[in-house]
């Protein structure tokens, strides 16, 4: 019976997890509070400098979270193979920030990309929340 | 503990006829175009960056080795966890261009040296042959990007029919 449960168990967290960005902000949140004890909170608007910020690969080229996709998360943005990326605003695509675990997937893609390292979850955070204030 | 080996074993049986089935099974002796393939994992994690390759592109040991370097996949990170690494790897080895019986995965499988593990369709003597009238400088358009964006001049790449009545080079 126990490996049944555990057939079970690996069945299940094959599965995708349904979130909504405010779970997820909570989970950052808790994160957030244990990797810096003086966290004060997300704020959209460092996310949205975050998401601007070009910085120089050591690839040689410059990069941002724009640079796929493009200054303004209203819009489609495009990968380095020429595939089309949906819109990041949620406004604009619900499909956006509703899984948690391809959140995750691309924020640690992504990160290591732009940043070759991975994010915190204070700039998950701002990230997310930047996405949310988007009208 | 039976009644679980026998969901086990019922599971495994549909899953395996259902692969079977997807493969084109025995019926697709020669046809021309590549049979129709799905695979849910492979769907979701191998189109978010570029279009759907058609595991009967290449062979075996090239979807082998590029499923061992997923995190350093042409210069990108596209790793995945273990169990959806492994899944999607068996459905693209099952369904490889040496497992298929169609003529463009032959032909295909033919033009490569058995020495060589081309991780590229586009850098396959097949495609070469196939595609030595168009410029580079066209596959660098703007609406293209580049020869791995099959789907830009073939409308119905991803369902892997590459036929000359499919095709249309975006300006
Ligand atoms: C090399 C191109 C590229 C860059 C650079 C990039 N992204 Fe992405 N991002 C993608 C692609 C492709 C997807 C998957 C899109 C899809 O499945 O619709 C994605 C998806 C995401 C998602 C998942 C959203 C969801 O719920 O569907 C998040 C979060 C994300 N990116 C954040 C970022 C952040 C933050 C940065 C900058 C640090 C960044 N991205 C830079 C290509 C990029
Ligand atoms: C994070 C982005 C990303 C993901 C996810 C991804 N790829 Fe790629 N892939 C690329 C890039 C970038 C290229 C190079 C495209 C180019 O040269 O224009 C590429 C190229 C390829 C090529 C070679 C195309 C050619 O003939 O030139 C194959 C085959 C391929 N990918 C298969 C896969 C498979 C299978 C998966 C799923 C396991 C996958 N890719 C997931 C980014 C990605
Ligand atoms: C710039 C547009 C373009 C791109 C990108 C492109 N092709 Fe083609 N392809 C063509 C054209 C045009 C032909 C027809 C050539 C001819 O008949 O002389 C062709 C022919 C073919 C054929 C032979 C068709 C037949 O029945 O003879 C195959 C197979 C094929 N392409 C596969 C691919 C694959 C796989 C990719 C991506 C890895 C790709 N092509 C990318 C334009 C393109």
């Amino acid at each position: 019976m126990r490996s049944a449960f555990l057939i079970m168990a690996l069945l299940l967290s094959s599965q995708a997890y349904a979130a909504t960005p405010s779970a997820l902000l909570k989970q950052y949140e808790l994160q957030a509070k244990q990797e810096n004890a003086a966290f004060a909170g997300f704020s959209a608007a460092k996310g949205e400098r975050f998401f601007h910020a070009e910085r120089l690969h050591s690839d040689g080229k410059k990069v941002s979270c724009a640079t796929c996709h493009t200054a303004d998360p209203r819009n489609p943005g495009k990968t380095r193979a020429s595939k089309v990326i949906d819109a990041m605003a949620v406004n604009v695509n619900p499909q956006r920030l509703s899984d948690e675990a391809k959140v995750e997937k691309w924020f640690g893609r992504n990160c290591k990309d732009v940043l070759e390292r991975h994010c915190t979850a204070q700039e998950k955070g701002d990230f997310i929340s930047y996405l949310l204030s988007i009208k | 503990m039976k009644k679980w080996l026998q969901f086990l074993v019922v599971m495994t049986s549909i899953t395996a006829t259902s692969a079977l089935l997807a493969s084109g099974g025995f019926s697709d002796n020669g046809a021309r175009q590549m049979p129709a393939v799905a695979n849910a994992k492979w769907k979701a994690e191998c189109s978010g960056c570029h279009m759907l390759y058609h595991p009967g592109l290449l062979p075996e040991r090239s979807w082998h080795k590029m499923m061992a370097g997923l995190d350093k996949h042409f210069g990108e990170n596209a790793s995945l966890d273990q169990a959806t690494r492994d899944e999607i790897a068996k459905f693209l080895a099952l369904n490889s261009a040496d497992k298929q019986d169609n003529r463009r995965s032959n032909r295909i499988n033919q033009s490569i040296p058995a020495a060589t593990t081309p991780l590229r369709i586009s850098e396959t003597r097949y495609f070469t042959s196939k595609h030595d009238e168009i410029a580079a400088s066209t596959f660098k358009r703007k609406s293209i990007g580049s020869a791995a964006n099959c789907a830009a001049c073939h409308q119905a790449a991803e369902k892997g029919d590459f036929s000359e009545s499919q095709i249309k080079i975006p300006r």
